[in-house]
């Protein structure tokens, strides 16, 4: 061992010079790439897919179930994230859509390569609707790609209206904000104003939707915007 | 905890640039805006070297800060987290620098 240096190679003195390998390659390029080729394979079949986030128990797979329930036409099938279980994914079968669970075990986000597994055994139509129900964390799936049309983050009355604030990651790169849960406003204090002007702060022209999955309120507005070809 | 996922990264990509050699240095790049935390990233990247031609490599993390123009007035904004606004009071800003994250050089023995 070179004792100037600490390298395995045999040098009496530290005559041998380190090379320097320039590299710039980015971190995140191998979940790039794969992201880049599920989004082919989704334009191609005509699939529009969105990637939801939320924190855990934002009510998610609720908005799911009631949405599947009321847009038949949509065609909606599933990609459950979350730790353990298949509850949710059964959950999702039983309001009428095909669904597969992804288990992600000590993993906190889904990536671009478990969608891409999941896009194959689920196989969606052409011209249908894909919801990724991404793991519940406000952390971690903002920073990957899935080969998503759109990224939905969805708030709720019951966690506190500066969550964009405290979450900016997330809301920044959201295409929509759905605040759900608003049947249960006139029990919490929570201040919609308050959060759509701090979602804002992070990402100005995002839109925010209210509404309740339990109640149906507001649900007009969510299925007209992914009707939107934009969305 | 992404991290551990970013310092894989690292190593894979640092074990196809090195050419089987050893790995004495690698410098990683990472913005300020990056939703990656250095300290972190030091402590997986110590286990994800484990039996990789890394092993033992140090990890030099230089951090690049968060930087915008001002979309409504063209001011220059620095950002110290993910969102801010101009001293034109608009937060309608394009970032221009704070979200790197990028394998830069490798020292190979």
């Amino acid at each position: 061992m070179c004792a100037t240096c600490g390298c395995s190679d045999h040098h009496p003195e530290h005559d041998h010079h380190h090379d320097v390998v320039e590299l710039e390659r980015h971190l995140l390029e191998h979940n790039a790439s794969i992201a880049a080729s599920n989004r082919a394979w989704l334009s191609g079949r005509r699939i529009r897919a969105f990637n939801l986030m939320s924190s855990p128990g934002a009510g998610k797979t609720t908005l799911l179930e009631r949405t599947i329930r009321d847009l038949p036409a949509a065609r909606i099938s599933v990609i459950e994230g979350d730790q353990e279980t298949d509850r949710d994914a059964e959950r999702i079968r039983a309001a009428g859509a095909r669904a597969i669970q992804i288990n992600t075990g000590a993993g906190c986000h889904l990536d671009a390569s478990m969608v891409e597994r999941a896009l194959r055994a689920l196989e969606p139509p052409d011209g249908s609707t894909l919801m990724i129900e991404n793991v519940g964390n406000l952390v971690c799936p903002s920073l990957f790609d899935l080969g998503e049309s759109a990224r939905v983050v969805i708030a709720s009355v019951t966690e506190g209206d500066d969550k964009p604030l405290k979450y900016p990651h997330m809301f920044r790169g959201a295409t929509a904000v759905l605040l759900n849960k608003m049947d249960l406003l006139p029990h919490v204090s929570f201040d919609v104003e308050a959060f759509t002007r701090h979602a804002r702060r992070v990402n100005p022209r995002v839109e925010v939707l209210p509404l309740s999955a339990t109640r149906g309120e507001g649900l007009d507005g969510w299925y007209r915007w992914l009707r939107e070809p934009g969305a | 905890m992404h991290e551990l996922g970013i310092a894989q990264e690292v190593v894979r990509i640092a074990t196809e640039g090195c050419g089987g050699a050893r790995v004495k240095r690698v410098v990683v790049e990472v913005g300020k805006l990056a939703a990656v935390l250095p300290d972190a990233l030091r402590f997986c990247f110590d286990l994800a070297a484990k039996e990789t031609p890394l092993e033992g490599a140090a990890l030099d993390i230089v951090e690049v800060p968060g930087r915008a123009r001002c979309r409504d007035c063209g001011g220059m904004v620095e950002l110290l987290r993910p969102f801010g606004e101009c001293a034109c009071g608009s937060s309608d800003l394009e970032w221009l620098s704070g979200e790197e994250l990028r394998v830069k050089s490798l020292e190979v023995a």
